[in-house]
């Protein structure tokens, strides 16, 4: 061989191997199935598929996992922006105790995050017979699948927030009350336009999670057809009922939502970098240009 | 205006950041806090800015109580080591953002910000940059964006925390120059945080020197170094020789008249009043020089003198009158000491020169 190679790298076979293994992966458990899935939604045709789509009780499946999203989002937002300000920028007692809480809905199975609610709010629970006297329905309702849902993503925009403010400490937002800024002002003007790209990411997982959300609300959804049926719900009773056109044709949507997270996560990811890369920049040389009276004292 | 501070103590969990300390700051003076890291002066400037609240004790501004009035009440300046501009606005938006921030009866018309944020950019040499990003800026500029921002809302008092303590040495030199003319312009109350004894001499009124959450002492620049009021700030202002008289007794017996005898004490001599002789000389001691080091104008002597070693430090000329090299054989007389009786206050005294 002509060509130098470095002491450190691998043979070319074994740099091929890894790759076609790598590569072999990726298209065995992801690009597959998502060719299948849209293959089986038009194995008769896009009029078939259209018509599927249309149906009532998909339309309703769709409309609710929007709402619940919508109306999720909002809190996960809130709680996760109030969590990390409070982890990130003080100091205080049990806060290593609410760092390690915010990850428990990743360490629990969501079908038990669903019993839990079951457990306190269904008709033999524990506020079940004054929620029954009050004529409120929490369970087999949409409050139910929203707090199911709720539980398994609260944690996903606080993680992403965390080392983000804490990397950037508490410099600027001290800055800004010594300047005169109200609370508001502070975290309106300085802490929000520094960590919005994080933010944004945390949004994109969360909402990922919530549209695809299926044990937890599963549980706690009680499946009544047309009124709590959620996309991924409504896919497996369809599949269950050997309608495969209605359940690829719905499986596709949430396909397509999936791709559409991948893009905008990418986006946000970009941004991201960039503002990093731009923070961190290696600074110019030293120019100093001072007042001329200054100059002058220099021999 | 005046900041009085008034039996201030603070602790963090064991930790005493400061120990029932009381300071004066007249009107218009320009005061250094001196002292090393973890004596307590930052959490004192912290505590005058409103940042932190004391476990005891009272701040007053202008003889008016301010022990617990809000940070952003405080109409205090401050300007941070690591400068804490708002990195996603313009230069001339972080200068404009105290008074952006103003109520909007107290805010002044946009036409008036732009004017005084650009007579602030011109004052601090950087009207240029006002479009550009704080990342775009070298450290040096960065610094002093940060002080025209702390000057915008017209503060009573400016506070500075370790202002030059990241740049390099010959932009720290020039800022501090230049800071000095600025505070001589404006006579504004300040407190500035160092622990870089040659930047507190050089630009401050008064210097402070804190030890241990305590004052060690307070006077002018020329006051502190000359007359130390204790071994701390002897050693702490410049480097020093330490002797304990019993083993030097010759000379240290001079230096201590009046003092009764058998009471220890320690002997502190600069390097710089070290006479050095190549023959013997009346009342001098003999030494073998280990080391000589030459950096720039002076030429710093380590000698061998009963195990201890001595630090001289002599003019370059000097050093080649008396050709020294290491091995040579010398004699040396200090010209003038300071003798500290020891005593429980005392900081326990090193053989070893203490040394920066």
């Amino acid at each position: 061989m002509t060509t130098t190679r470095r002491a450190t790298a691998e043979p070319r076979w074994v740099r091929l191997l890894l790759t076609a293994v790598a590569l072999g992966f990726l298209f065995l458990f992801l690009v597959l199935p998502l060719i299948a899935v849209f293959w089986e939604a038009f194995a008769q045709g896009a009029q078939t598929y259209w018509e599927a789509l249309q149906e009532g009780e998909a339309r309703s499946a769709m409309l609710l996992t929007l709402t619940i999203a919508a109306l999720v989002l909002p809190f996960n937002i809130a709680f996760g922006v109030a969590a990390a300000w409070a982890i990130a920028k003080f100091e205080f007692r049990g806060k290593s105790l609410l760092t390690t809480l915010i990850d428990l809905p990743f360490a629990v199975s969501p079908v038990v995050a669903g019993l839990i609610f079951i457990i306190l709010f269904g008709a033999q629970g524990f506020f079940g017979p004054w929620l029954a006297a009050h004529d409120i329905r929490i369970i087999f309702a949409l409050p139910g699948m929203i707090l199911a849902t709720l539980f398994v993503t609260f944690p996903f925009v606080a993680r992403e927030l965390i080392p983000l403010m804490q990397a950037q400490g508490r410099d600027e937002e001290e800055a800004a009350v010594s300047l005169g800024a109200s609370g508001w002002q502070m975290f309106r003007r300085v802490t929000l336009p520094n960590i919005k790209w994080g933010l944004m990411y945390g949004v994109i997982l969360a909402n990922a999670r919530a549209m695809g959300e299926f044990g937890a609300v599963s549980v706690v959804s009680g499946h009544i057809r047309g009124e709590t049926n959620t996309l991924p719900l409504h896919v497996e009773i369809l599949y269950n009922e050997y309608n495969q056109i209605g359940a690829f044709a719905a499986a596709t949507v949430l396909a397509f939502l999936g791709l559409v997270t991948l893009v905008a996560k990418t986006i946000v990811e970009w941004r991201m970098r960039k503002e990093t890369e731009m923070l961190t920049a290696e600074l110019p040389p030293e120019k100093t240009e001072l007042p001329p009276s200054v100059a002058t004292e220099r021999p | 205006m005046s900041i009085e501070i008034r039996n201030i103590s603070k602790r963090f969990g064991n930790f005493v950041a400061l120990d029932n300390l009381s300071l004066d700051i007249p009107t218009g003076e320009l005061v250094a806090l001196l002292g090393p890291s973890g004596c307590g002066k930052t959490t004192l400037l912290r505590i005058i800015a409103g940042m932190e609240s004391p476990d005891g004790g009272n701040v007053l501004f202008g003889g008016e109580e301010a022990t617990h009035v809000h940070a952003r009440e405080r109409q205090v300046g401050f300007v941070f080591q690591h400068y804490a501009l708002f990195r996603h606005m313009s230069v001339f938006e972080n200068v404009a953002f105290g008074l952006r921030v103003r109520p909007r009866k107290g805010r002044p018309p946009e036409a008036e910000i732009r004017d005084r944020v650009m007579n602030l950019l011109k004052l601090v040499q950087l009207d240029w940059l006002a479009n550009r990003y704080p990342s775009q800026l070298s450290g040096g500029q960065r610094q002093r964006i940060a002080l025209a921002r702390a000057l915008a809302v017209e503060p009573k008092v400016l506070l500075l925390d370790e202002p030059f303590g990241a740049l390099d040495t010959k932009v720290r030199k020039e800022l501090r120059r230049w800071l000095r003319r600025l505070h001589d312009e404006m006579h504004i109350s300040s407190v500035f945080v160092t622990h870089d004894q040659e930047e507190a001499l050089e630009v401050a009124d008064r210097v402070v020197v804190m030890n241990r959450g305590r004052i060690e002492q307070i006077g002018s620049p020329d006051e502190v170094y000359s007359s130390p009021a204790s071994p701390f700030v002897y050693q702490f202002l410049g480097n020093v020789n330490v002797f304990h008289h019993r083993m030097h007794g010759c000379w240290a017996e001079v230096e201590r008249e009046g003092e009764a005898p058998g009471a220890g004490s320690i002997a502190f001599v600069r390097p710089h009043d070290i006479d050095l002789d190549a023959a013997p000389i009346s009342g001098g001691m003999k030494a073998v020089v280990s080391h000589v080091h030459r950096i720039g104008p002076l030429v710093r002597v380590e000698l061998e003198h009963e195990a201890e070693t001595i630090e001289v430090e002599l003019t370059r000329e000097r050093a080649a009158n008396l050709e020294l090299s290491s091995g040579r054989t010398v004699w040396f007389k200090p010209r003038q000491a300071k003798v500290f009786p020891t005593g429980p206050t005392t900081a326990p005294a090193t053989k070893q020169p203490f040394l920066f």
